[in-house]
């Protein structure tokens, strides 16, 4: 079995965590990989691409049952915008074979390489969650496998307690094996884009606001150097999808070919080469060059028509950016605060991590609503997240910053979100779940998984 | 996990799981309970190591666990165990992974020495202990872990050897001999695993204030205190050594000893 092992790390490749591999094709291979658990009295995490920024995916001394395998779109109808597909197909295989016909995915992530089940497990939302909610509100059903051995269906009707629990479950109740779901009709392979600046946060949390109604897609970039009257500048991106007509010619717009991020830029330099350009810029200096520089090159105002592809998947952008971050890797710390509050707080953090000298080197913001699934990270207000690079000498003081966000995020009424936060508490998701929400996840915990096979090093950490 | 062995869990509780900005590292050192190993094992958590202890007393072992976490911080995990009991290891180190979240180094120092004292007093059923723990307790151990981190790509081998096992000498064969062994089994460690990015450290301690030295006959030159010991194999770990002498002076002497010709060496008293 020791042959098996491999060492496993999250996406902002700051935690490390060594599993024994498995790589499930079937369904029966799941099952198997729960009674090699039982037999050795191991725990199992499901992982899909991994692209996780904190420890959801990884189970450290632990069985990590890879899925990204399972990986076959099993039905696709163009004349319905319904595709059933297994839950190891990544947004990019989705996309790639919707967007062609017409259609889109209705909720899709900054990266399209994380997979189906990886988006059910977070519940993920896009840059639309205020007017599309999450990934789950999409769903028409999904199978999965208990680790009792019970194969489920589960519809918003059929099983809707497990419906409502498993997406947003973090994997820690059952493992996804299929999903169905409905796409968005597409009229243009484009979309119209408006980018105008906002020169402080009051400004930003109003256009974010005010915007949202108007458009499909809304979402801000944060210049987190700024302070003073400058605090929480930064850029809008509002985008709309093309009406019927607009586009004069949307069967040449939505061609695959003319949505695939190029892989070179000014059509000769290899943007797999970029992350390296970026190294030395990754310090307080550095960054703080960019976000002036970015800050200065927003305050044009324009409107123009962008590739589906190209406006939402910007953190694949530059392939790796993420390795331009240094041997401690990155995290993210993304809070979600109501409408009422956010501005107070945000102002609060900004400061702080000013006053510390561990300013955020790249903040983007989003418009949000509520949603009814079980451990949800919504609420009728915003997002704000922030990374941060993670050196040796920076670990204890930041988590201690860290800790005080997260009181002043409690204070104001606010959530997180497990497939980000990685230094979060079980105190602190106790307080912002609320004890009948934790206790409810328990209950159906213990009727799914009464031999605790299902475990992360995200479970350890904010249910233990 | 069954319910019940989930509940022996939480009796004795795990370490708190890593995150990005509260990485410990992990380490596992066999023979802990005393001597050199008790010492190491203080050095390694002081030094932000998670120690999982394994050693055969018991009684012990648990003292040290219940000493390193004394602070409230939970530094230390113990696992009682013998190292002879060789079919016991797979099951266990997999369990010591699981509780720790993954392993960073593993140090082998379990190890008995029976000197004969005497011409006359040569005994197999002693030297056959001094190899089954010295030699194959440690192959029983870094086989599996010299799998598991060659295919993690990562970790760290500690094996503690002596400067008795550079030269096969009259007084004492069967610890020369297991001393001996483990030296080359190393080497071959090393030569495994290098290229897969795991660093094997042999340590050769010349006389250290122990139990272990207080058993022995003869004179016991240069012998220093256990910490100090404790001290340069943290820092040979540190640098990713391959073999050091502790005290350092130890490489004169035993270059000069390893050099003596046979034909003088068979005539000498030691």
């Amino acid at each position: 079995m020791f042959n098996t092992f491999k060492q496993f790390d999250n996406f902002g490749h700051s935690l490390n965590a060594p599993g024994y591999h498995i790589q499930a094709r079937t369904a029966d291979d799941i099952l198997s990989a729960f009674d090699l658990a039982k037999k050795h009295g191991l725990t199992v995490t499901a992982r899909g691409a991994g692209r996780s920024y904190n420890d959801a995916a990884l189970n450290g001394g632990g069985i990590v049952l890879d899925m990204s395998a399972m990986n076959l779109i099993q039905s696709w109808n163009p004349a319905t915008g319904v595709v059933r597909a297994e839950s190891g197909v990544t947004l990019e295989q989705l996309w790639q074979k919707v967007e062609p016909d017409g259609w889109w995915p209705p909720v899709v992530s900054g990266t399209m390489k994380t997979t189906l089940g990886g988006c059910l497990s977070a519940n993920i939302h896009g840059k639309n969650n205020f007017k599309m909610g999450t990934f789950g509100e999409h769903v028409i059903e999904f199978t999965a496998i208990l680790p009792t051995g019970a194969e489920v269906t589960c519809s918003p009707k059929f099983n809707a307690d497990l419906f409502h629990a498993m997406i947003s479950g973090y994997g820690l109740l059952g493992i996804f094996t299929s999903v169905t779901m409905k796409m968005k009709r597409l009229h243009s392979g484009l979309l119209t884009v408006d980018a105008f600046p906002v020169p402080n946060l009051s400004r930003h949390l109003s256009a974010l606001h005010d915007g949202a109604p108007n458009n499909d897609y809304i979402v801000g970039w944060l210049d987190t150097f700024a302070g003073g009257r400058s605090l929480g500048r930064g850029q809008i991106h509002a985008a709309r999808y093309l009406h019927e007509g607009e586009d004069k010619k949307p069967g040449e717009t939505m061609k695959l070919k003319n949505q695939i991020l190029p892989p070179y830029i000014f059509g000769v330099f290899p943007k797999s080469l970029l992350y390296h350009f970026m190294k030395p810029f990754a310090n307080n200096l550095g960054w703080s060059l960019v976000n002036l520089a970015k800050y200065a090159a927003s305050l044009r105002t324009h409107t123009f028509r962008q590739a589906h592809a190209a406006f939402h998947f910007l953190l694949d952008y530059v392939p790796n950016w993420e390795l331009s971050y240094g041997r401690g890797g990155l995290i993210q710390y993304q809070s979600f605060l109501p409408k009422e509050t956010a501005e107070a707080a945000w102002t609060e953090i900004i400061t702080l991590s000013k006053k510390r000298g561990m300013p955020s080197y790249l903040g983007v913001t989003k418009r949000h609503r509520p949603d009814k699934f079980l451990l949800t990270h919504a609420v009728d207000g915003f997002s704000f997240a922030m990374d941060f690079r993670v050196t040796r000498s920076n670990q204890a003081k930041m988590r201690e910053m860290l800790f005080e966000f997260d009181r002043i995020v409690l204070d104001n009424g606010g959530r997180f979100y497990f497939a980000k936060n990685s230094e979060t508490t079980a105190e602190t998701a106790l307080a912002f779940y609320g004890e009948e929400t934790v206790k409810k996840f328990k209950r159906l915990k213990k009727r799914c998984d009464p031999n605790g096979l299902l475990e992360s090093d995200l479970y350890r950490r904010i249910f233990e | 996990m069954s319910d019940s062995s989930k509940s022996v869990d939480a009796a004795r509780g795990k370490p708190a799981p890593a995150t990005p900005l509260s990485a410990r590292r992990r380490a596992l050192v066999i023979g802990a309970s005393e001597g050199m190993g008790a010492v190491l094992s203080r050095k390694l958590a002081g030094e932000g190591y998670t120690v999982a202890l394994v050693a055969r007393q018991k009684d012990k072992l648990n003292a040290l666990c219940a000493e390193m976490n004394a602070g409230g911080e939970r530094l230390a995990l113990a696992y009682p165990h013998d190292v002879t009991k060789y079919k016991e290891v797979p099951a266990l180190l997999r369990r010591i992974v699981a509780d720790m979240g993954g392993l960073d180094v593993v140090v082998f120092l379990a190890g008995v020495n029976h000197p004969p004292g005497g011409m006359d007093k040569y005994n197999f059923e002693n030297d056959r202990q001094m190899v089954e723990t010295n030699l194959i307790g440690a192959m029983a151990w870094l086989t599996p872990v010299a799998e598991m981190f060659q295919n993690a790509k990562t970790g760290q081998i500690v094996g503690i050897g002596s400067v008795a096992g550079d030269r096969g000498r009259v007084g004492n064969p069967g610890y020369n001999t297991s001393k001996g062994g483990l030296h080359v089994y190393l080497e071959a460690l090393r030569n495994r695993l290098t290229r897969h990015g795991v660093n094997v450290l042999t340590v050769k301690p010349g006389f250290v204030k122990t139990e272990m030295l207080k058993a022995a006959v003869g004179p016991t030159p240069f012998a220093i205190p256990a910490e100090k010991a404790a001290d340069d194999i943290y820092k040979a770990m540190r640098r990713r050594r391959q073999t050091v002498y502790t005290p350092f002076f130890w490489s004169y002497i035993m270059f000069v000893i390893r050099h003596i010709p046979s034909f003088i060496f068979r005539r000498m008293s030691f």
